[in-house]
């Protein structure tokens, strides 16, 4: 009881798989964000992209 | 003592928390309601190509994908609301929430980060119209509909399907920036459609409704009543389908799709509607069900095939008939 109590949480092999995919997802879905926000920026502003004071 | 081990004490006093999460992507997958989904992409799709002026294509995919994901977005508060009503009905018992699988929490926070999310980027990527109507569904859905009418009306779904019905004029909204008639009619098209589509399963899940004390029409009014209703709205949907054709919307091919499934759909009805007892009921209620599905993905895919292949609008081919 006490060494469950020092180790806190202990997941089980399906519990570690589930996380894993979640977490795989997770860095997926920021992955495609940055794509997005980068396809949005170009295809909104096309040229004007390098078009800036200095 | 240390300090530490003085809070694990205290600790120990606390209720448990719920044990590590158990779930799954695919069952964040189905908090977004994919099958609804399909229906918002099909409608939303048409409301963007039907519109009078494009948007580039890229921005028009990522515009698709906003609504899609809001519309999942809705899907998934909704199954957070409904988890106590979802676990007594067959049909949504075994859904993320009241199966354990997620926590409701899990639900609200995956819900509400995706419906901001989405109405943001659409915001970004197309205008702040079309997003304001983004927001405007989800809150309708969410709020209006399953916190508000769902419990208390059997009209629940009659005024609520205005959420469902909104995807062609948020699409309309993106590639345009504005609304109008055309979009109107597409949102009138499935708002008119929802009651019929809906009542059909409540007519066969009814002791479902029951159980979970959602006062659908059958279960209020009887299934005599609903049957009735189920036919008057189909026989007023079926010009309002027919309309596209002749407000610029739709060529010959729409309108030779939208007679067909429309009379179609009275017939099913009326079928419903004569056929009242047993086994033959359950038949066709389901049949009417199933053919609503087709229906609208029928007058939805002849708009788009009309679209990409280029066919002109009915007015424009008959010139000054019309």
């Amino acid at each position: 009881m006490a060494d469950d109590d020092e180790r806190g949480v202990v997941l089980t092999e399906e519990q570690k798989r589930r996380r894993r995919s979640r977490s795989l997802a997770i860095a997926l879905a920021l992955a495609a964000l940055v794509c997005l926000f980068y396809l949005v920026t170009i295809f909104k502003m096309g040229a004007n992209v390098a078009n800036r004071a200095l | 003592m240390s300090l530490i081990q003085e809070d694990r004490l205290e600790r120990a006093a606390i209720p448990a928390l719920p044990g590590p999460s158990l779930a799954g992507v695919e069952d964040y997958l189905a908090l977004l309601k994919p099958r609804v989904m399909s229906l918002v992409v099909v409608t939303a799709l048409t409301g963007i190509v039907a519109a009078p002026h494009g948007i580039h294509p890229v921005l028009a995919a990522i515009s698709l994908l906003c609504i899609a994901i809001g519309a999942g977005a809705s899907g998934a508060l909704n199954m957070w609301w409904d988890a106590d009503i979802d676990a007594v009905m067959a049909r949504t018992a075994n859904r993320p929430v009241p199966s354990g699988r997620v926590t409701p929490g899990e639900a609200l926070g995956f819900g509400a980060t995706l419906s901001a999310g989405s109405v943001l980027m659409l915001g970004l990527t197309a205008n702040w119209l079309a997003a304001g109507l983004l927001a405007f569904t989800i809150f309708f859905y969410v709020v209006i509909y399953t916190m508000w009418l769902k419990r208390w009306t059997p009209q629940n779904i009659v005024i609520g399907g205005l959420a469902g019905a909104m995807p062609p004029m948020v699409g309309w909204a993106a590639a345009t920036g504005s609304v109008s008639l055309g979009s109107a009619v597409l949102v009138a098209i499935i708002f008119m459609w929802t009651p019929p589509h809906f009542w059909a399963l409540a007519l066969v899940k009814s002791d479902d409704y029951r159980r979970a004390g959602v006062p659908m029409l059958p279960c209020v009014a009887g299934p005599d009543e609903t049957r009735r209703q189920i036919l008057l709205y189909a026989i007023a949907l079926a010009p309002l389908g027919v309309a596209p054709a002749f407000i610029g919307l739709g060529g010959p091919a729409y309108l030779a799709v939208s007679v067909v499934v429309g009379l179609v759909f009275v017939q099913r009805a009326w079928v419903v509607w004569r056929v009242r007892e047993g086994e033959a009921a359950r038949r066709a209620a389901m049949g009417l069900f199933g053919f609503s599905l087709l229906h609208l993905f029928a007058l939805f895919f002849t708009l788009l095939a009309e679209k990409a292949l280029g066919v002109a609008a009915l007015p424009d081919l008959l010139g000054g008939w019309m």
